[in-house]
């Protein structure tokens, strides 16, 4: 009885495939899809006829229950690719899943007018899709929340890069701006990235930057020491730059200890690293008198 | 036995620790050097562990005795060549060797510890550092 009800279902749906899928469209743009702007109506058009294409083929097997099943892997290739995308995006879980969840209200309204007031056979159509549709809105939600859970880890990883790069000013003088705020494992980062920078450019001083530091508290300036300490062990002198008013207080109320040359600003502190390394930058010509 | 070689350079002694450091080593190159110190009148130490990939809180303590007891026999020592990673780790131990002047190879270590003893020359002031 099943397969005959699905046969039945797909006939329906490959009879009125054109009014069907204008029905779709139009409930789709309805439900808001297209007022962000990010998708085009004709682009949605197309990606719901290929999705009814692929549907309709899934369905002829007969297998409408087991979605992972062979005969339904173009739909979930189709619908993976629109999730994905989706995802990149920036549309919300809802509106993702409303591309599948709005086919029901056409079809519906299709398989009722075609009973013609069977109750019973319409009760177990309706059954059969809403159960399909709502396994293969579920699907795409996962496939959201998957291609988004990656976008969060590149992000942070690409974050981590970031936040944590160390300049050549000059011959033998380091620059390291820290952005954001210093935990264990940034510090860890910053540290091995200045010493590996030490080593390579044989630089004598290294000037940390905490312009960018939003807060430093007994923790963060911990971390700061230890960054200090390592670079003295590797022989290069370090000078703490960038610390604003704010920052000045909290440290004397903490009553921290740097214990480290401290400078107001980044300018301040080259001029430092560049006396102490015996260097001197003029003018290219001198200035008349 | 083993022994860590001292070799005079200049003004200075430099020893370079290659092999892995125990007690009675340690002692040993203590011994050594402070002899060499007084037969050679140097002015300053140098000390290599570009080779060590592992100090640990022995080695580090070993390193700031010598350092002492150059001070009292009135030589400045250098420590060269640490790697990063025992940086890192020694960080984390807590240990920061304070007291211990520290460059990034012979060449700057040299240099170093040319100029704490000429400055030291000039105002005949020791134990500044």
């Amino acid at each position: 009885m099943a397969v005959s009800t699905i046969s039945r279902i797909l006939d329906l749906v490959d009879k009125h495939q054109a009014k069907l899928l204008t029905s779709w469209v139009e409930s789709q743009v309805a439900s808001g899809t297209l007022r962000s702007g990010q998708i085009k109506e004709d682009e949605l058009k197309e990606q719901s006829q290929r999705f009814l294409r692929e549907f309709t083929s899934g369905f002829a097997s007969g297998h409408s229950d087991d979605i992972m099943g062979q005969s339904w892997s173009g739909v979930r290739e189709l619908l993976s690719e629109f999730s994905r995308s989706r995802a990149l995006q920036g549309f919300t879980p809802s509106e993702t899943a409303t591309f599948i969840f709005s086919l029901k209200e056409p079809l519906f309204a299709l398989l009722r007018e075609e009973s013609k007031g069977n109750a019973q056979r319409l009760g177990e159509e309706v059954w059969i899709t809403t159960k399909l549709i709502d396994k293969l809105g579920l699907f795409t939600a996962e496939i959201y929340q998957q291609s988004r859970d990656e976008i969060i880890k590149r992000q942070a990883h690409e974050l981590l890069e970031l936040s944590t790069p160390v300049v050549e000013l000059w011959n033998k003088i380091l620059a390291l701006p820290l952005i954001g705020t210093l935990d264990s494992e940034r510090t860890q980062t910053v540290m091995e990235n200045l010493l590996n920078h030490i080593v390579k450019s044989g630089a004598e001083i290294a000037i940390i930057d905490i312009t960018g530091v939003p807060t430093v508290d007994t923790l963060v300036a911990q971390h700061l020491i230890k960054t200090v300490s390592a670079a003295r062990l590797m022989g290069a002198d370090c000078i703490i730059s960038g610390i604003r008013p704010q920052i000045a207080q909290t440290i004397v109320h903490l009553g921290l200890q740097l214990d480290v040359v401290s400078k107001a600003t980044m300018a301040d502190a080259f001029a430092l690293a560049l006396k102490r390394t015996g260097q001197m930058v003029t003018r290219a010509s001198a200035k008349p008198a | 036995m083993e022994q860590i070689p001292i070799l005079k350079v200049g003004r200075c002694l430099l020893v370079s620790i290659q092999i892995d450091m125990h007690d009675k080593l340690a002692l040993a190159l203590q011994d050594d050097l402070t002899q060499r110190l007084v037969e050679t009148r140097a002015r300053g130490v140098l000390i290599d562990i570009s080779a060590l990939d592992l100090v640990d809180s022995f080695i580090g303590r070993m390193l700031s005795n010598i350092a002492a007891m150059a001070r009292v026999l009135d030589a400045q020592t250098v420590v060269v060549g640490m790697r990063p990673q025992v940086a890192i780790t020694l960080v984390e131990l807590g240990l920061t060797l304070t007291g211990i002047q520290t460059a990034l190879d012979v060449d700057r270590g040299l240099a170093l510890i040319n100029r704490l003893i000429d400055a030291e020359g000039d105002d005949g002031a020791g134990g500044a550092h």
